[in-house]
């Protein structure tokens, strides 16, 4: 019997042994993934329990706690808040957190493995944790300028650092003040939450990285004028047919202009001037001619199709699969289903500014820990090249062509040359327009990368076209920070 | 099977008279006094602890409710201190110690729902504590020699299908949580038959293997070098399976049907030395269990949720779905290492953290750490079990021993290895922590009776070496 009795041991010393490594796995090796799981709400709680690093525009903090003395120990407080909110976003107790407080939140709450020496310090010696504070890339001055230019349009303007990819103002309206979804009462988070869902107006999106999904309309057009350069079958001479309207082949669709008639005098048409007004026809015939692929080729260059981390989560822009040849005339003026953000938009702007290459947007500069030792520095990284220097030289003087005596005249600067591009986009038959705005300035020597965006048509559905509503809104920016 | 020759009549190699019992210093009784205070101190210090970390503020009340049932466990030495001189000195420690910690963790969750007073699970917990320490008392004490216990081979196999029996008898039966494994007195109390029921099925088993096992083990054709039963041996084992699947069905509780069988199917390969008996049954026990996962709704979902908890359709599936399960490993990722403190973490966010899922909840505030010294007490307390079984000299104490030992390390297993996905999550309590009485009584019975199969083997030397 002792021989089964030895047996029986074994299995059960087994059992035991499974036991321990099945609560190890859990408990060491899965725990930091455990952690990390949307779901898991003891880790949000536990973000409530030590003091959050705050969120630092240029060494002010706009997010910040404040000692508490209810359940939680620490109230979260956001300095300006509806001004920073597609910035900072939130963090509920109940629910999940956004924005950098969702990004960035095991640095804030100072549970990132390179915070654990420091919280472990801070046990030993008896001081309370604390999380590391982020320092962002928004400049102060451009972000208000954004906000009162943009004023009550819906939409948003997005300002980058060509050559860093930083990104030095993001402003997105209409917004809601994250500081009522920072209070300790749960029910009442949820009442605020559910009342901005339902809002119409759609106070949670931030226009800026997603929300809505807006066609780019003309400012498309320069992806595709890049395509046509990089192929090396176009010059801005080259010359294409100029009727005052398009039928698409094998369809009833008819493409016009938007003044209605020709793209200019002629029985032909430059592409340098087909972008300089901004031409529909001209724009659908070299697109047709390139293919859908070599666009989407161009497209993805700059960053369309790939979803960023800024660190915040954004929505990829979107250039189609596999599109028949009307439906490629429609997207090469940014129509169809060709969707883009104000990111995006900026990115082709900035890469044209950078001399072709595409920086990765970025809008954090550095994570500190409490002890002030740097624990991330964020130096600009390449995405990728999208354009030779050649193509790039060739499109700034045709963007700048736009501005000067073209279809973004709106944007003028006195003293300053800025290249832009306008674009009003269709949404359906009886819709409002979305309106576009994108550029760089100064050309020589670019600076800013800016777009700007106006749903709803800038409030004159569609009597309102990107050159009236949006080009204005980004000189008026621009201006901010340019001396002039 | 060299046991046989000794099996009966070794009481007459007693040494003479009961002088001995005079001049020999206590020394097994006095090293569990130690242990035992320690045990106590370790209690009263988690609870003292718990009211630290979560209320902030200590009340006395509580600390003397807890002590109180220290005087309990030592009215159990003293006890033995007549009757079971020469028991393991380490069983009552480690028992004691388990029931202290469940008493400690559902007393911290009480304070999480605002829980107090008779209405709370922590004041119930010490009161059936009480009564169950009591249970093993007179236990002990009404039972001098086990061996009676094999008279009443038939007499237990009776009384555990009645018990089995008695939640599904209308009126009486109720149903909590989907499985039908309750019995209702009044709006007093609740009980859970089915825990007192695996003790008279050991009993039973270990008197039935020991009359039958020659007929069991014996005959039978060989293949592929295991000797196999003759189909009409297979009877018991056959009813036993029955007996398992019946729970499953009827019942709804498959951690019951898992641990019963379990515990037959290593008594039975104990007593016969067979190891086709284990593949046998093993055979149709996972039959059993697949059929059931493809046609019972409950088995299904228990099945998907053990394979693919994190999946937002199993965690948001309002009912049978992973919830709890994946809640239960959100906590003790929490707990981490050295887990968050008595009353710092936040256990009372999965479901039922004070039952079913404690083990959870100690990993949550304990740590890593903690959860390892209450396996290592489990295993410990299981060795000791399974000493007896070594050192026995009748078949029926050995096997008896075997039963009950494994029977907690079953259990264990059942539950831990469910919260931790080794196996399909499976509604068990956790011995000696989780919340409930009829565990409580069960257990402490088993502590008993192991008490009492332990002495006999120390007081009555072995007078053959086994070879």
């Amino acid at each position: 019997m002792n021989r089964e009795l030895k047996r029986v041991t074994i299995v059960a010393l087994l059992m035991f042994l499974t036991l321990f490594v099945s609560t190890t796995i859990i408990q060491y090796v899965q725990a930091d993934a455990l952690a990390a799981d949307p779901r898991n709400s003891r880790t949000l709680y536990e973000s409530y329990s030590v003091e959050r690093g705050p969120i630092l525009v240029n060494g002010t903090p706009v997010a910040f706690s404040q000692a508490s003395d209810d359940l939680y120990k620490f109230q979260r407080v956001y300095a300006n808040g509806p001004l920073y909110a597609p910035i900072t976003g939130y963090i509920p107790v109940n629910g999940e957190a956004t924005g950098l407080e969702a990004s960035l939140n095991s640095y804030l709450s100072g549970q990132s493995s390179s915070q654990f020496f420091d919280q472990l310090n801070r046990l030993i010696s008896g001081q309370d944790p604390m999380g590391a504070s982020v320092d962002v890339t928004i400049d102060p001055v451009l972000q208000q300028a954004a906000w009162d230019a943009l004023g009550d349009y819906t939409g948003a303007v997005i300002v980058t650092e060509p050559a860093t990819g930083r990104i030095l103002a993001m402003v997105t309206k209409p917004t809601f003040d994250p500081n009522a979804m920072a209070v300790h009462d749960g029910a009442q988070v949820q009442a605020t939450y559910e009342g901005l869902l339902a809002d119409p107006g759609d106070p949670l999106f931030n226009r800026a990285t997603g929300g809505d999904m807006n066609p780019p309309g003309s400012v498309f057009k320069l992806v595709v004028t890049a395509a046509a350069l990089e192929s090396g079958r176009y010059t801005p001479q080259s010359t294409f047919p100029n009727p005052a309207t398009l039928t698409l082949p094998g369809t009833d669709s008819v493409v016009r202009n938007s003044g209605g008639g020709t793209c200019g005098p002629g029985a032909e048409v430059t592409l340098a001037d087909a972008l300089r007004l901004s031409c529909n026809i001209p724009m659908a015939e070299l697109g047709m001619e390139l293919g859908d692929a070599a666009i989407r080729e161009q497209a993805e260059k700059f960053g369309f199709n790939t979803e960023f981390e800024i660190p915040n989560s954004t929505e990829a822009s979107t250039y189609p699969r596999a599109l028949d040849e009307p439906q490629t005339g429609l997207s090469a003026f940014g129509q169809y289903t060709v969707r883009a953000t104000p990111l995006q938009m900026a990115m082709v702007s900035a890469a044209i500014a950078n001399g072709g290459i595409v920086m990765n947007p970025n809008m954090v500069d550095a994570i500190t820990a409490p002890d002030f030792t740097p624990l991330q520095q964020f130096e600009g990284s390449e995405f990728g090249r999208a354009i030779s220097q050649d193509t790039a030289d060739t499109m700034v003087q045709m963007m700048v062509n736009g501005v000067e005596n073209g279809a973004a005249s709106n944007a003028r600067i006195d003293g300053v040359s800025v290249a832009g591009k306008t674009g009003t986009a269709e949404n359906g038959e009886s819709d409002p327009y979305t309106l576009w705005f994108t550029g760089f300035a100064p050309a020589d020597s670019p600076q800013y990368a800016i777009t700007v965006l106006v749903e709803d048509g800038g409030g004159l559905g569609q009597e309102g076209y990107g050159n009236l509503i949006a080009a204005p809104v980004a000189k008026q920016v621009l201006e901010a920070v340019l001396n002039t | 099977m060299t046991d046989q020759r000794t099996a009966g009549g070794v009481s007459t190699g007693t040494p003479p008279g009961g002088v001995r019992r005079i001049r020999v210093p206590q020394r097994l009784r006095n090293t569990e006094l130690w242990l035992l205070l320690l045990a106590c101190l370790i209690n009263v210090g988690a609870i003292v602890l718990v009211q630290l970390g979560a209320l902030g503020r200590i009340d006395t009340q509580v600390v003397l409710l807890g002590a109180g049932l220290s005087v309990l466990v030592f009215g159990l030495h003293v006890a033995m201190r007549f009757v079971a001189r020469d028991a393991d000195p380490l069983l009552l420690p480690v028992a004691t110690l388990l029931n202290g910690l469940g008493i400690a963790m559902i007393y911290r969750i009480d304070i999480a729902d605002g829980e107090s007073g008779w209405e709370s699970a922590s004041v119930r917990q010490i009161v059936w504590s009480a009564i169950a320490i009591v249970a093993a008392i007179a236990t002990i004490l009404a039972l001098r020699n086990h061996r009676v216990l094999f008279r009443y081979t038939y007499l237990s196999g009776l009384v555990a299908i009645v018990l089995l029996l008695l939640p599904l008898v209308p009126g009486l039966g109720k149903a909590e949580g989907g499985a039908q494994v309750w019995i209702q007195f009044g709006n007093v109390a609740s009980f859970q038959p089915g825990e007192i029921a695996k003790i008279a099925l050991a009993v039973f088993f270990a008197g039935y293997l020991v009359r039958n096992r020659d007929s069991l083990s014996m005959v039978g054709r060989t293949v592929l070098g295991m000797r196999f039963p003759r189909a009409r041996d297979l009877g018991p084992l056959l009813v036993v399976w029955a007996l398992s699947m019946a729970v499953i069905v009827f019942q709804r509780d498959l951690g019951t049907a898992l641990l019963y069988f379990g515990l037959f199917l290593v008594m039975l390969y104990v007593a016969t030395s067979r190891l086709s008996w284990v593949v046998l049954g093993l055979s149709l026990f996972i039959g059993g269990a697949i059929v059931a996962s493809q046609t019972l709704d409950y088995v299904g979902n228990r099945f998907a949720n053990w394979l693919d908890p994190f999946n937002p359709e199993r965690f948001d599936q309002d009912f049978g779905g992973s919830y709890q399960l994946v809640q239960g490993l959100f906590g003790l990722a929490n707990g981490g290492l050295i887990g968050t403190g008595w009353g710092q973490g936040r256990p009372d966010i999965t479901p039922v953290p004070q039952s079913d899922y404690i083990i959870a909840s100690l990993g949550e505030e304990l740590g890593l750490a903690g959860i390892f010294a209450i396996l290592a007490l489990y295993a410990l307390f299981v060795a000791r079990g399974f000493r007896i079984g070594f050192a026995g000299q009748d078949d029926f104490g050995k096997l008896l021993g075997v039963g009950l030992a494994f029977v907690i390390a079953l259990q264990v297993f059942i539950v831990v290895g469910g919260v931790t996905r080794v196996i399909p999550l499976t509604g068990l309590t956790t011995p000696f922590l989780a919340a409930g009485g009829s565990s409580l009584v069960a257990n402490w019975i088993i502590v008993a009776l192991l008490l009492r199969l332990s002495d006999t083997v120390r007081n009555h030397p072995r007078l053959v070496i086994d070879g």
